[in-house]
């Protein structure tokens, strides 16, 4: 109804709702927070990958007495965490599959008291032959999980790839790597948890999806929905990092309050944290790819496999993303995609920003460039000839029945970034200059909200209710972690309530307060949530008009003046909504075939990347970014959203190197995990073509992990560009650089003339 | 009740006195105790945020005597008579900082957890910089990492704060922008 309406509130600049009280330092994270009695807990870890427990001896020079113990013994319900499949524990009983595996809980009211009584527990085990990566986990010689170490896959098929090599002017065939990602968010995960035998379990806690949690506790406590609540405090970054961690979290704050009696404090260090919680999967995808004589798409095979770690996780809905986005916004008759995530004794990976597809991104973008240069053609010109549009169909066969205006993102990225100039320019100054520079583009899309039919299942229910003061409250279990949630769903309501955006208010994120409207993640929270919530807003305006006299067109004091009217009448003033899938959604979870994503946010980066050839170093100087994500809600979020997302991706591709020596994260200190500074990052030009999504929040697509995809094959591809050298793995290091251009003599011409 | 509510054998300790956002304080604690755990835990000053613990975030930025400290890195016996400057001084009767209405206004602000030690980067930048061009905004913000912005909208902002009266702004028309409980 309202995606092309003229607004007041969506889509102006309005201030961040809770932005005061983070910059006067009122804001509230779970560190700054406290109760009564309140004791601290700690993790004793596993120390060996993969082996089983003999004995655990506690040192007689600590007063045991004065600490309070938690073995899996203590755990009430199932000793597994709640997620997709039941195979992580809570705590390790009788044996370990990973390094930082927990095992022990225990808590003191001093906390400085407890590092010391962590190292005084001495756990002797039997050790087992561990599984390190991907090569070591497919061989099968060793399982570690399952039959076949195979922790879930997946085949999507397309048409008829057998029969296409054959007739083939060109079959280009690569293989490319990505490695681990820290998710680096400056508040470490945290919670505070409180046990009565009345009440149950509260939680308080830096975390994403209050209604996971919910789920994890009353698994291991075999508690009732009512005995759990959780309650999200403030919290400083996620990235997905915080969306299934804080379950394990959470579960053992609780374990710990419900022995003790006292309210129990779980707050890591970075150096815990770094070390014990999830990161971004690494991938090997290899690319098998017939093309025509003009550049043509015929045929794609992709062989896409991540390193998942010790237990499931997130991995499976991980991989099908991956494989989702593994071909790119391009149109190919036949595509087959293979996709496996293997288990290794590492700490699981997990969810982070983009969530699969700027893994499966970076192979795809890499891969046309190197199509490109052997096919000589320009890799503007190859990605133009074969992308997708309107009334074609994906790898999936879902119909773009929206519009497709990847050739509009690409003219403007050319346009706005002097692509043509620059490269020209750098041509000539190249060969005279130790300092090479390059231009490297990419294009990509990205699915919003849950995969197929997971909004269905999700069955989110969302509302909004006004409160006899006259304040009105969004009432969803979607959280603020910096991306702007608050601020957009608030300007959501008061745009489609008619008042003001002061008069709107998030209710707390407290799961005995608010309906689930499902996790915040993948992109979904102002597409998917923000409709929901449109809804219920045009919903309650429809019942005021039915029921208490509201006109045709109101003012804010007639909206409150109904409100009241309403209220003596009837009761409560609220309104709820469940998600509608839009008309035509069908998918098949068997065969991966249909409407994989109800929209796609679409983009165009380009890099201006400068290598250094004394230094080895390579230094993103410039950044385009031109994206279509339905309509803006709100300028100023929409563009913070998308320069940090690309500034992670930058660290992805040039700086973040997660080092694992025999299982362990070897550089779990931000002193030698290095993400970009303010010095490291480029000037970011962000463009938005706006075509609003009619099923959408105002109109709205996802944005939150469109701009995680592309940064890093568009930065790689500049350094083809600049030193006719390809890299195939990210991240991307000046001693990388290095070998490679020592082990390229015979530098290969760059891709364009 | 307190974040992390200080140990009860603290009072045999002598006395350290400092000046902390304009009031003189007196605390018994352990000499080398953090600065940082001082403000936060004796002072309840929780603003000041610690994201690493060795000094490489900047997430604990507090001026000491008009210099930028990382507070994790600092013990509270060095600092005795000092003059403490945290996020909580920057904004006075009620008003916000030039700074922080120009985060608030340009996004500079995301998640929030390093906003604080970033304010009081730039509180420090501006203050012996009144007009810093873009190369001196990102080193003066270089020990201060963000997460979330990816660093162009805390420029944007610092400029516009320098651009702005040296006068405090008006608190802008959001008011109270906790939760509803």
């Amino acid at each position: 109804m309202s995606t092309h309406a003229k607004t007041r509130i969506v889509g102006a600049p309005v201030p961040r709702k809770e932005g005061v009280d983070k910059l006067t330092g009122r804001a509230c994270y779970i560190d700054d927070m406290g109760r009564e009695g309140m004791l601290f807990g700690a993790t004793v870890r596993s120390s060996i990958p993969r082996g089983l427990i003999r004995t655990i001896a506690f040192s007689p020079h600590i007063d045991w007495s004065e600490f309070t113990v938690v073995t899996a013994k203590d755990i009430p319900g199932e000793n597994c965490i709640q997620l997709i499949v039941a195979d992580q524990p809570c705590l390790a009983d009788g044996k370990v599959n990973h390094c930082e595996e927990p095992i022990l809980l225990i808590a003191h009211p001093d906390k400085h008291k407890l590092r010391e009584a962590v190292s005084a527990v001495a756990i002797e085990y039997t050790p087992l032959q561990p599984v390190f990566s991907i090569e070591e986990s497919e061989r099968q010689d060793v399982i570690v999980w399952g039959d076949d170490n195979i922790l879930k896959s997946f085949l999507l098929e397309k048409g008829d790839v057998d029969s296409a090599w054959s007739s083939a002017a060109h079959v280009v065939e690569r293989e490319y790597r990505t490695g681990a990602q820290e998710h680096l968010y400056i508040e470490n995960n945290g919670v505070i948890a409180e046990y009565s035998p009345k009440s149950g379990i509260t939680v308080w806690g830096s975390l994403q999806c209050p209604y996971y949690v919910v789920k994890a506790l009353r698994g291991v406590f075999g508690l009732p929905e009512e005995k759990v609540r959780v309650i999200q405090t403030e919290t400083g970054g996620a990235f997905g990092g915080k969306e299934d961690y804080p379950s394990i979290l959470a579960c053992h704050a609780s374990l710990l309050a419900m022995k003790c009696g006292h309210p129990i404090k779980m707050v890591y260090d970075r150096i815990e944290d770094l070390a014990a919680t999830t990161k971004r999967h690494p991938s090997r995808i290899r690319h098998r790819t017939a093309l025509d004589r003009n550049g043509k798409l015929l045929a794609m095979e992709i062989q896409l496999d991540t390193d998942g770690g010790a237990y499931a996780t997130l991995s499976s809905t991980v991989l099908s993303r991956a494989t989702l986005h593994s071909t790119g916004p391009y149109l190919c008759p036949n595509v087959r995609v293979r996709a496996r995530s293997w288990a290794t004794n590492l700490v699981p990976y997990g969810a982070f920003r983009g969530f699969g597809a700027p893994q499966a991104v970076f192979a795809m973008e890499r891969h046309m460039d190197e199509i490109a240069a052997i096919l000589g053609i320009d890799p503007v010109e190859l990605r133009r000839r074969n992308f997708l549009h309107e009334g074609d169909t994906n790898a999936t066969e879902q119909l773009m029945h929206e519009p497709v205006i990847l050739d509009r993102l690409l003219d403007r990225a050319l346009v706005e970034s002097d692509y043509y100039g620059r490269r020209a320019q750098f041509n000539r100054e190249n060969p005279s200059s130790t300092v090479k520079r390059g231009m490297g583009i990419a294009a990509f899309y990205h699915g919003s909200g849950f995969t197929g039919s997971g909004e269905v299942y999700l069955n989110s229910l969302a509302g909004i209710d006004v409160t006899p003061r006259g304040q009105v409250r969004v009432l969803v279990s979607n959280t603020e972690f910096g991306q702007g949630t608050n601020t957009i769903l608030t300007q959501i309501a008061a745009e489609a309530l008619g008042v003001d955006y002061g008069d709107v208010t998030m209710a707390a994120p407290d799961t005995g307060m608010v309906p689930n409207s499902g996790p915040t993640v993948a992109s979904r929270t102002s597409m998917i949530v923000g409709r929901i919530v449109e809804r219920a807003a045009v919903q309650l305006v429809a019942l005021l008009r039915e029921l208490a006299g509201l006109g045709a067109s109101h003012t804010r004091e007639e909206f409150f003046a109904a409100c009241g009217r309403y209220r003596a009448d009837h009761g409560k003033v609220e309104s709820f909504c469940r998600y509608e899938a839009p008309p035509g959604i069908s998918w098949d979870d068997q065969k991966y075939h249909g409407e994989a994503y109800g929209a796609y946010a679409w983009a165009v980066y380009v890099a201006q990347v400068a290598v250094d050839t004394v230094t080895y170093c390579a230094e993103v100087e410039d950044f385009w970014a031109v994206q279509e994500v339905g309509r803006v809600l709100h300028p100023v979020l929409a563009a913070g959203q998308i320069e940090g997302g690309i500034a992670q991706a930058i660290g992805y591709a040039l700086y973040e190197k997660v080092v694992m020596k025999d299982g362990r994260m070897a550089n779990n200190q931000m002193t030698n995990y290095i993400m970009p500074t303010a010095e490291d990052v480029p000037p970011i030009h962000v463009f938005f073509e706006q075509v609003p999504f009619r099923y959408g929040g105002f109109g709205a697509k996802g944005i939150g992990e469109l701009p995680h995809d592309g940064p890093a094959p568009a930065i790689v591809n500049a350094i083809r560009d600049a030193i006719g050298v390809g890299f195939n793995f990210i991240p991307l290091l000046p001693e990388d650089l290095y070998a490679g251009l020592c082990h390229n003599q015979t530098v290969e011409e760059p891709a364009v003339q | 009740m307190n974040a992390n509510s200080k140990s009860k054998s603290d009072e045999g300790w002598p006395a350290i006195h400092l000046g902390v956002n304009g009031a003189s304080r007196s605390i018994q604690v352990p000499p080398m105790k953090r600065l940082l755990d001082v403000l936060r835990e004796d002072l309840h000053l929780t603003g000041t945020k610690e994201g690493c613990g060795e000094g490489e975030c900047g997430s604990c930025s507090v001026r000491v005597n008009g210099e930028l400290v990382n507070s994790c890195l600092v013990p509270v016996l060095q600092v005795e008579g000092a003059d403490i400057q945290t996020v909580e001084g920057l904004s006075l009767d009620g008003k916000l900082h030039a700074l922080q209405a120009a985060f608030l206004q340009q996004g500079g602000a995301q998640c929030g957890i390093c906003t604080p030690g970033m304010l009081m980067a730039a509180a420090q930048l501006l203050e012996n910089t009144p007009h810093p061009n873009l190369a001196e905004i990102r080193e003066a913000l270089a020990g201060n990492l963000c997460r979330c912005t990816g660093f162009m909208r805390i420029f944007e902002s610092v400029v516009a704060a320098a651009n702005t009266n040296a006068a405090p702004a008006e608190e802008p028309a959001v008011k109270a922008t906790r939760h509803a409980r």
